[in-house]
């Protein structure tokens, strides 16, 4: 086995690395429409990617995760705020486990 | 507002991510418990790197004895996505802001963080609104982490399961309720959504680690879209 200590402070490094640069290096606003655009949608994008499908296979079973996507989805475009929308989807997950 | 009441936001919306994270990085505690590191070592994984999938696939190279080189290319190619998350934010800080502050937050760009800073209301993000979401998340990813390691049954899986689901209730509650007033919006969701299941579904590109599909499906959905409806000045204060 190669040295831990070594592997710990590679992945460390690395990930601090691609997380640091881009912050450090574009300090002022960008004026280019496109990539001022660009970087406005990019969240909606990521997180909209990383929530579906893989939401699905979340949790102990499908369903549960299903009726939480729904319901979460529901809530969300009712105005529930943050904190209430991800309570709201991991009880769905829980009750609806209780019964399957 | 004050740095204390940024701060304060943040630590409240950063519950959810405290909860989410305290079950997904229970689940890396146990698997990094399994494969021998110990409980110590685990959480200092956690504390350091505060990131899941590129943990998780750090396990993988440390239990084959790859070596240190392959270590970096993993998390590089694993990571990667958060360069873009970090572009993208570092245009929601004020131009006058300290670097220091740049170089701190830069530490807690995962996911959620980001998905959540780049919810606040104004252009500007606070960095004590930062502060606090990090002061909330940070001590989940180490603890589940520890209590992973320490005993894999001390949380039912019923707790776990339910608890797994937090963060993309969260991520839903970011991208939803804008969708509202933003038809551009909405399709971009929608689209990001399907086109992210088509990936899942498609023989060749489901074998495509989900970090470089997050790549992939950011740089063309939110290409076209910027290029079809550049967004207009006072976007982020309405």
């Amino acid at each position: 086995m190669n040295n831990i200590y070594l592997y710990m402070f590679i992945m460390a490094a690395v990930t601090y690395l691609i997380r640091m640069l881009p912050l450090a290096l574009i300090k002022r606003k960008i004026t280019n429409k496109f990539f001022k655009s660009f970087l406005y949608y990019v969240p909606f994008v990521t997180l909209a990617v990383m929530t579906f499908p893989a939401i699905l296979s979340a949790t102990d079973s499908v369903w549960s995760a299903l009726a939480a996507f729904v319901v979460a989805m529901i809530v969300a475009y009712a105005g529930g705020g943050l904190p209430i929308v991800a309570s709201v989807a991991c009880v769905v997950v829980f009750a609806v486990e209780l019964f399957i | 507002m004050s740095n204390f009441k940024a701060f304060k936001k943040g630590l409240k919306n950063g519950t959810p991510i405290f909860l989410g994270y305290l079950a997904v990085s229970f689940t890396f505690g146990i698997q990094a418990k399994s494969m021998g590191i110990e409980t110590w070592q685990a959480a200092l994984i956690s504390a350091t790197n505060l990131t899941s999938a590129g943990q998780f696939a750090a396990l993988g190279v440390i239990a084959s004895a790859s070596s240190y080189i392959e270590m970096a290319l993993t998390q590089l190619v694993i990571n990667l996505r958060y360069c873009l998350m970090s572009s993208s934010l570092s245009q929601r800080f004020d131009t006058k802001m300290k670097s220091i502050h740049r170089y701190l937050i830069a530490f807690g760009v995962t996911d959620e963080i980001f998905g959540v800073s780049s919810a606040y209301e104004k252009e500007n993000v606070p960095p004590a609104y930062c502060y606090g979401l990090i002061a909330a998340s940070w001590p989940g990813w180490v603890l589940g982490t520890i209590l992973g390691a320490v005993s894999g049954d001390i949380l039912p899986t019923s707790i776990l399961s339910a608890l797994g689901v937090a963060l993309y209730g969260m991520f839903i509650a970011i991208i939803v309720p804008p969708t509202k007033k933003n038809k551009v919006l909405l399709g971009i969701v929608v689209i990001s959504m399907l086109l992210s299941l088509g990936f899942a579904l498609t023989p060749i590109l489901k074998e495509i680690s989900s970090g470089f599909k997050v790549i992939i499906l950011t740089l063309v959905i939110a290409s076209a879209a910027a290029y079809f409806f550049p967004i207009k000045e006072d976007v982020h204060d309405e």
